[in-house]
């Protein structure tokens, strides 16, 4: 297990003091204005140095985006966009750095916005997290107050932090759909090019980074990359918070090094498997769109993203939904499925329709009232939506169910047996085929 | 994608104006995006005009349109797009937002469902006959590790058990919705396992300086060991005016290891201070809590266990009160 002294949101459950006298005593805020005097290269070296990958699913290297920024400004304003809209369903790590230690974030934003050339940072929460909202927003005022920000800040570099929020659209997640969020639109998804990076926020560089990325920089600078790129396999290097939720005893969330087994971070962290390792049916390791996963592949696989892609999975943000042999699988995807049909934005087609048209196939399998050549045709059209929408949420509506035909086949075959069987001793009458 | 239209026209009202405080912080909101730009606003400001009156009005929605000078369908857009906005009325006293994904789904949402589909209405987004609650299920409310839970305005309770959110529904129909402490509902602080933490349970905080590696956080016995609570500097006087009242050891004292958070060597200290029944407990008052917390280094887990509520359960209906309240048996 990480110690202690490695962790970085050393108050994730918000034991201890959660003011900026607090934050500063367990060592942060600490030399802001050195790291800052080190000049933008040097962040971003050390940054691209340590290996960080960004923490919001994707895993696009943290400091080769804050890279892509103009190095000079043409004149139009920097943007530091901060993606609070934690919505994957297995996933709620920014909402504890959020509300119990928020100065790691706030302090983020700074040196993330020096070594961008940005003077403005938008934190975009979800509409739902209000407390959260309040929390980090004190937080905020107190920096002010403590001449930490605004204009000629103890920092040496001019810096505002406003919060901004969505109202319960989960599509408002993805970078483009965020920003036409922020503009005061319907999120929905901007085709790329133009990346963010050169047309964002009101027509301006912008880059979008995800809570945890950049709560962990400060952390990072200071202690040296090469401290954090110890910890891990090469390539999946770091410090991590993790979620665990569903069939395990203790759900909760935690802070852990990469690329331990997942084996070892349940038995450590959440008091092992309901019912024990053999009672293990399934596994969502990294937030509702990732592939489900076998128990039996699961048990020793290595939580990382290398380790994920191993299983034919991916490590998304770390959430890990857990399910035990009691679970219905069928219904807990088709449960996912109707979670997608209801984000899409309707904005491209194959995911529009697709996804409802996915669902409902789905809910006829939950009772098994389906044809088995119709599992066949169910995998096809996952694949006719995925990679044929503008961002990446048909690609995630897809794979969840992509898994469970890889993976559950034979219960789907199972469940219409069943139902034919029954419909048949119960002297109904069988539907022609066609 | 979800199809939602506006409420109809006989429960509009005719006009919307933001109340004062509302107006001024709307003014400062504005303000936050670059000039030219206050179309950016408009969530911001549908969701303050949805607290103040409860759901998001056609008033409400031109109101905005007219302050942030847009188009009444680009605001109207935005209304129908965010699943947030409520655009027909809810309940007044409380409106119960049940998410329901897989997470929650695996852990039991089904069954908070069906208590409100029983006690609320049988469909979504209808109020009971008085008007007073309503229900939905929502999509993930980002709090999986404490599933299942409900969102009512802006608070989570999290960890539920079916008699537990039958206890919250009712107290928010009786106007008491306050009563009910938001957050977990079990044996645990916020996001952390059951129980203890596993992690972070050094005492003292890293301490700064020293790079570009931190030193070595000395790392203390977890907060309820014994020793932890001898270390403890300062200790509150015993004379000291917010100490709770003492009592003569009655002849047959509570049973005060019942309340979740008091073991058997907690128990031996409350009865040395002269406590020895719920009663007493349930009537602490703040003042009396910190002095007993600090007193007792016990670092706020009487507010977070709720020893006062869980104490007040006991004293007035025994176990089984405790059970109707909390859900589960007392340990």
């Amino acid at each position: 297990m990480l110690k202690d002294e490695d962790r970085i949101f050393t108050n994730l459950y918000g034991l201890k003091d959660k003011s900026l006298k607090g934050a500063m005593s367990r060592g942060h805020w600490d030399g802001t204005k050195q790291i800052i005097e080190k000049g933008r290269d040097w962040i971003i070296e050390e940054m691209k140095a340590s290996g960080l990958r960004g923490r919001g699913g994707a895993g696009f290297p943290t400091g080769l985006k804050w890279s892509f920024m103009p190095k000079q400004s043409d004149g139009r304003p920097h943007y530091l966009v901060v993606n609070a809209d934690e919505s994957e369903p297995g996933t709620c790590k920014d909402r504890d750095i959020m509300r119990h230690d928020p100065h790691t974030l706030i302090e983020g934003c700074v040196i993330a916005g020096f070594a961008m050339g940005a003077n403005t940072a938008y934190i975009y929460l979800r509409g739902e997290y209000m407390r959260e909202r309040e929390a980090l927003q004190a937080a905020v005022d107190e920096c002010y107050d403590a001449g930490l920000l605004g204009k000629n800040n103890k920092n040496g570099w001019d810096f505002d932090v406003y919060l901004h929020h969505g109202a319960g659209a989960y599509i408002c997640g993805e970078e483009t759909a965020l920003l036409e969020s922020l503009e005061g639109k319907k999120g929905q998804p901007r085709l790329k090019p133009p990346f963010p990076a050169n047309m964002g926020l009101y027509g301006c560089p912008t880059t979008v980074n995800n809570v945890e990325s950049i709560a962990v920089a400060p952390t990072i600078l200071r202690r040296g990359a090469s401290w954090f790129s110890s910890i891990g396999r090469a390539n999946n290097v770091g410090t991590k918070l993790f979620m665990v939720s569903g069939h395990v005893n203790k759900p909760c969330t935690f802070e852990e090094a990469m690329g331990l087994s997942f084996r070892e971070i349940i038995e450590t962290h959440c008091g092992g498997i309901r019912g024990g390792w053999d009672n293990l049916l399934a596994v969502i390791p990294g937030g509702a769109s990732c592939p489900v996963v076998k128990g039996e592949d699961m048990k020793d696989a290595i939580m990382d993203f290398d380790g994920m892609r191993e299983v034919k999975s991916s490590f998304g943000t770390g959430g890990m939904i857990v399910m035990d042999k009691s679970t219905d699988i069928i219904k807990a995807i088709w449960r996912i499925a109707a979670f997608f049909k209801h984000e899409s934005c309707g904005q491209c087609t194959p995911c529009r329709e697709g996804t409802g048209w996915m669902m409902r196939v789905l809910e006829r399998m939950v009772k098994g009232n389906a044809q088995k050549r119709e599992i066949d045709m169910l995998f096809e059209v996952s694949k006719q939506i995925e990679g044929h929408t503008i961002c990446a949420l048909g690609d995630a509506a897809a794979w969840p169910i992509q898994g469970l035909i890889r993976n559950f086949r034979p219960e789907i075959e199972k469940r219409i047996d069943q139902y034919t069987a029954n419909a048949m001793a119960h002297g109904a009458v069988l539907e022609a085929a066609e | 994608m979800s199809v939602r239209r506006l409420a109809d026209d006989n429960v509009q009202p005719q006009s919307f104006a933001f109340n004062e405080a509302n107006s001024a912080w709307a003014a400062e909101t504005i303000k936050k995006y670059p000039a030219g730009r206050q179309q950016s606003a408009v969530i911001p400001l549908l969701m303050r005009a949805q607290e103040q009156d409860g759901w998001v009005t056609r008033a409400a929605i031109e109101k905005i349109a007219d302050m942030l000078e847009m188009p009444y369908i680009r605001v109207l857009e935005v209304a129908t797009f965010y699943t947030q906005f409520q655009i027909k009325p809810v309940g007044t006293r409380a409106h119960v937002q049940v998410c329901g994904t897989t997470p929650c789904m695996l852990r039991g949402a089904e069954d908070l469902i069906a208590v409100c589909k029983k006690k609320i209405h049988h469909d979504p987004l209808h109020t009971n006959e008085s008007g007073t609650l309503s229900w939905e299920e929502v999509e993930c409310q980002g709090a999986c590790v404490n599933a299942p839970m409900v969102v009512i305005f802006k608070d989570t309770y999290e960890d539920l058990t079916p008699t537990q959110l039958e206890y919250i529904i009712d107290r928010f129909e009786a106007g008491k919705g306050g009563d009910v402490t938001p957050g977990p509902q079990i044996d645990r602080v916020y996001s952390a396992p059951a129980g203890a933490p596993v992690t972070l349970t050094s005492d003292t905080p890293a301490p700064k300086a020293a790079k570009p590696v931190e030193a070595v956080a000395p790392v203390a016995p977890a907060a309820e060991a014994p020793a932890a609570a001898a270390k403890a500097d300062a200790k509150p006087s015993l004379d000291d005016p917010n100490r709770p009242a003492a009592v003569e050891k009655p002849a047959t004292p509570d049973d005060l290891k019942m309340i979740s958070g008091v073991g058997p060597v907690m128990e031996t200290k409350l009865h040395d201070l002269g406590i020895y029944t719920f009663a007493q407990i349930a009537k602490w008052t703040e003042k009396e809590i910190a002095w007993v917390d600090g007193y007792l280094a016990f670092r706020g887990r009487i507010v977070r266990d709720d020893w006062i509520k869980q104490a007040d359960a006991l004293a007035r209906g025994g176990e089984e009160e405790y059970v109707r309240v909390f859900g589960k048996k007392p340990r």
